[in-house]
């Protein structure tokens, strides 16, 4: 960790790099997982948020921050972050154009108690885009800091 | 058994935070940082409170202790010389938490039926919630619905961190990071009198940042 090994890709790690290429697929599902069970178990858009970005951040870790900004650019990455919180917002304005109140659900659907699920479930997905974009905004942020650029 | 468990976690909590202070290598204080926060979610768990322990795992032991890891490889890894002596910030700190322990004083019992809390809009949430919203998990009910205001307002927060954050690390010493965009190239003169500090601090990195600071020099003219 001497020396910012973020810009440079760990080529010589090859247990971490197997590793990791396992593991990322599955820590993103399961982010996945903690996002649309976080109606029945413990979780929801922010854990899943945070475990998604955990396996962006994972690659950037072991295969370098250039790798994965190519993977995930950094544009994409603000975008992420500010469509969240429009999404959400954007929600609350649909109820009131349904003729409901700011954020009240039951008018998204005719059936109030489907309305709430889906003025949920929309709302979930809107944190977990700005939590995930937020996350790996701020690694790229601090990443590419100790990088000289050639 | 639980008073065993919790009497477990908060002496090898009380042991992580003794050993943080103690501790000169400032790498090994991250790290028991994040051990810090993996045993405040086992002590949310000991609570039932697994929502709050699943984001103190995620957020608290996972996230920030690569921020943190982050700013370590700038700032190098050792802690400086402190400069001041420690008394007046011990006695500060010595106050604040005798002060904090008297005010817990006046906190009703854990999980006593009779606290305020669990009088208020708590039973409606509990037993409405089924009906009105129909999600299991009454926490995801209230967060997203009956408190939806709250996580909006929590989103956004997070969304204005993001953009304080990279408003602040803009005008950080090494520019280029932004390049792609654009951004950090029209305030490269403001980057030599940081650096300076900069350079004092991440004693690895001194030699490629003097390197910058030269190439930099001679853009400025």
């Amino acid at each position: 960790m001497k020396k910012t090994p973020w810009g440079t890709p760990m080529d010589d790690r090859v247990i971490l790099r197997v590793g990791a290429k396992i593991l990322i697929p599955f820590i993103l599902l399961f982010a996945l997982y903690v996002q649309f069970h976080g109606d029945y178990g413990p979780g929801g858009g922010f854990q899943a948020g945070v475990i998604f970005a955990a396996g962006f951040v994972l690659y950037g870790l072991i295969y370098g921050l250039e790798n994965v900004k190519r993977a995930l650019p950094p544009q994409a990455v603000y975008i992420c972050s500010a469509l969240g919180v429009l999404l959400f917002a954007g929600v609350g304005y649909v109820t009131m154009a349904l003729g409901g109140a700011f954020l009240d659900y039951g008018v998204l659907a005719h059936d109030p108690e489907h309305g709430q699920h889906y003025g949920i479930l929309l709302v979930e997905l809107g944190v977990l885009i700005t939590v995930f974009g937020v996350m790996v905004a701020v690694f790229y942020a601090f990443a590419g800091r100790g990088r000289v650029d050639k | 058994m639980v008073e065993f468990v919790d009497i477990a976690l908060l002496v090898l909590l009380g042991i992580t935070a003794f050993s943080i202070i103690r501790q000169k290598n400032l790498f090994a204080a991250v790290m028991m940082a994040g051990i810090y926060s993996l045993l405040s979610a086992a002590l949310f768990v000991v609570m039932d409170a697994v929502d709050v322990a699943f984001t103190e795992a995620a957020v608290g032991a996972g996230i920030s202790t690569i921020l943190m890891l982050g700013t370590l490889a700038l700032v190098g890894h050792n802690e400086h010389q402190p400069q001041h002596r420690p008394i007046l910030p011990l006695f500060v700190v010595i106050l604040t938490g005798a002060v904090l322990v008297y005010g817990t004083l006046d906190i009703p019992p854990f999980g006593d039926a009779a606290n305020p809390a669990h009088h208020h809009v708590a039973p409606h949430y509990l037993e409405e919630s089924e009906h009105e919203i129909g999600i299991p998990n009454v926490v995801t009910s209230v967060l997203a619905s009956y408190r939806g205001y709250d996580t909006m307002g929590e989103t956004t927060v997070i969304f204005a961190a993001l953009v304080g954050v990279l408003l602040l690390l803009s005008l950080g010493p090494r520019p280029g990071r932004l390049a792609s965009n654009g951004r950090a190239t029209t305030i490269r003169d403001r980057d030599k009198p940081v650096s300076k500090e900069g350079m004092e601090e991440a004693q690895g990195d001194t030699l490629q940042v003097s390197d910058e600071e030269n190439t930099l020099g001679d853009t400025n003219g």
